[in-house]
């Protein structure tokens, strides 16, 4: 349920669902959601679904703040049965050039490269939702053993296809940006594609992942990629 | 077939209008033209629909070479510009209507004070629509052009051209800058009673690492008492984040949809077109007012806006 609304500037709502991320929590969030989404309030341009949180943006020239409250405080809720959403298998290969900070990662926390990726591979992911860049998943929860902070300094250039660890969380670069995880290794998947606009994002929020482990070989043929 | 030749790039010109909606929860912001209120201006001053695509361009605009039939054009913004035909070179005055013939060359050289411009043409720039618009994310590579700046080289072709009310014309300069207003932010309370303070008294200056996507800006450290990290939730533009280092960054339209730095504020609406503008090197100083007088501030924005707009109609 929604705890408190506030504004978030002239032109959004900052809905908060507390301060616990978990995927109860978050569930609660993507239904309200998919809910905001199916009513097409006037008005409103984006809903941004995260954690425990849910902004929604609106156009000044048609709506205010308290129209687009009253609307979100009167919705009647209708459940979805797809809330919880696709498995998705992603392929990773953790070969040294991909896995750029595993070096650091077994000093930070103390464990061997082999101990991090039988933790990291044994669990399933749950996608709380998609952002910062397009198609980004953040997903959830890695193995209390795995989990550091960000890079003290962000990379530049994080190359496409990157999976990072930061904290509880696992993500995916969906193309090169400036990011600062911590980078475990590298999927040849396309998890954005702009050329498909009804579908461009690969995960969505709600979905399960699985990763699993491919050799450089079977990375190449993916790719189609014979730089290496 | 008609069209222009890129002869000079410009620093960072692309196809604009404004923006696309409801992809936030995928990542993809909203983007558009910066300074709504001069990229409205330029369609209206053309005789355009309301949404066609636009030229915008940031310092230093293109050189561009008309080939085929003439064409109608005007700019917006404060920009220096000359028409170039057959070795004459005319000044140009924005928000005003002009005729390119064959041959002739448009040189945008400089915004004034100012960061971005606007070409607008009675007719269509033939662009590349991605989710109901054609603007240009060079971070997504999205939109306009296979989502990259214009080029140097590059032909961009021209239709549906049309030549109604020539005598357009507008006086209009950008109004002067004194403050910007900002709402409060949902983590406002993270930072220190001294540092609220500093944030509202102490000027900060617009640092060169700004672009579409945010503005940096330096000044007194903000000293945070909190925690200088939030669990990442959703942004829009606008928003004022403020990372460890204390010095706060405003995201503006191209922003990444989620972020995890507190929110000190917000700018209000009515003054985004005014911030945007502000090139590297200006002073802001923040003015904190409350949602009712920015709702108001924005009804006169479009009053303001309407009324300049019924000068040329």
């Amino acid at each position: 349920m929604i705890k408190n609304i506030s504004n978030l500037g002239d032109a959004a709502l900052y809905c908060d669902f507390g301060k616990e991320v978990d995927k109860a929590t978050n569930i609660e969030v993507i239904k309200y959601f998919k809910n905001v989404n199916e009513k097409q309030i006037e008005g409103i341009t984006n809903i941004t679904p995260s954690y425990n949180k849910l902004i929604i943006s609106f156009d000044l020239n048609f709506t205010n703040f308290n129209k687009v409250k009253k609307k979100i405080e009167n919705l009647e809720l209708k459940n979805f049965t797809n809330i919880q959403g696709k498995s998705i298998d992603i392929p990773i290969c953790c070969e040294d050039r991909f896995a750029l900070d595993i070096s650091r990662l077994e000093k930070k926390l103390n464990i061997t490269k082999d101990k991090i990726y039988e933790k990291f591979f044994s669990k399933e992911y749950y996608c709380y939702m998609t952002g910062f860049i397009a198609g980004h998943p953040f997903l959830g929860d890695i193995d209390e053993a795995l989990r550091v902070k960000r890079l003290e300094t962000p990379r530049v250039k994080m190359p496409k296809g990157s999976v990072g660890i930061t904290e509880q969380f696992c993500n995916i670069y969906s193309f090169e940006s400036p990011g600062g995880w911590n980078i475990i290794g590298n999927t040849p998947l396309d998890i954005f594609d702009k050329s498909n606009e009804l579908k461009p994002n690969l995960i969505s929020p709600g979905d399960t992942i699985k990763f699993n482990q491919i050799t450089i070989e079977e990375y190449k043929k993916r790719t189609g990629n014979d730089i290496f | 077939m008609t069209y222009f030749r890129v002869i000079r790039s410009g620093i960072n010109t692309t196809f604009q209008d404004f923006g696309r909606k409801n992809l936030y929860h995928i990542g993809i912001p909203f983007s558009g033209a910066m300074d709504n209120r001069n990229y409205t201006l330029a369609n209206i001053i053309s005789g355009n629909k309301e949404n066609n695509p636009v030229i915008e361009f940031a310092f230093q605009g293109p050189l561009l070479k008309l080939k085929g039939e003439k064409v109608n054009f005007n700019i917006t913004g404060n920009v220096n510009f000359n028409i170039i035909k057959n070795k004459n070179t005319i000044e140009g005055n924005c928000y005003q209507n002009y005729i390119l013939e064959d041959g002739d060359e448009l040189d945008i050289l400089s915004t004034n004070n100012s960061v971005y411009g606007y070409l607008s043409i009675s007719g269509n720039f033939d662009v590349q629509y991605q989710w109901n618009s054609c603007s240009t994310n060079t971070k997504a590579k999205i939109g306009a052009n296979e989502g990259k700046k214009i080029e140097k080289d590059q032909l961009l072709n021209i239709s549906n051209l049309h030549f109604k009310n020539l005598k357009r014309k507008l006086e209009y300069v950008n109004s002067k800058i004194e403050n910007i207003r900002v709402i409060k932010g949902t983590n406002f309370y993270y930072f220190s009673k001294e540092g609220i303070k500093s944030f509202f008294e102490k000027e900060f200056t617009v640092t060169k690492l700004s672009d579409r996507m945010g503005m940096r800006l330096e000044g007194v450290k903000i000293e945070n008492v909190v925690d200088t990290n939030i669990k990442s939730e959703g942004l829009i533009k606008g928003v004022i984040q403020v990372p460890a280092d204390g010095n706060p960054i405003i995201m503006l339209s191209d922003h990444g949809t989620i972020g995890g730095y507190p929110k000190i504020g917000v700018v209000i609406s009515a003054d985004y077109d005014k911030l945007v503008q502000l090139p590297p090197g200006s002073k802001i100083k923040f003015k904190q007012i409350e949602l009712s007088e920015a709702e108001m501030l924005f009804k006169l924005y479009q009053m303001e806006t309407k009324n300049l707009a019924l000068k040329i109609q």
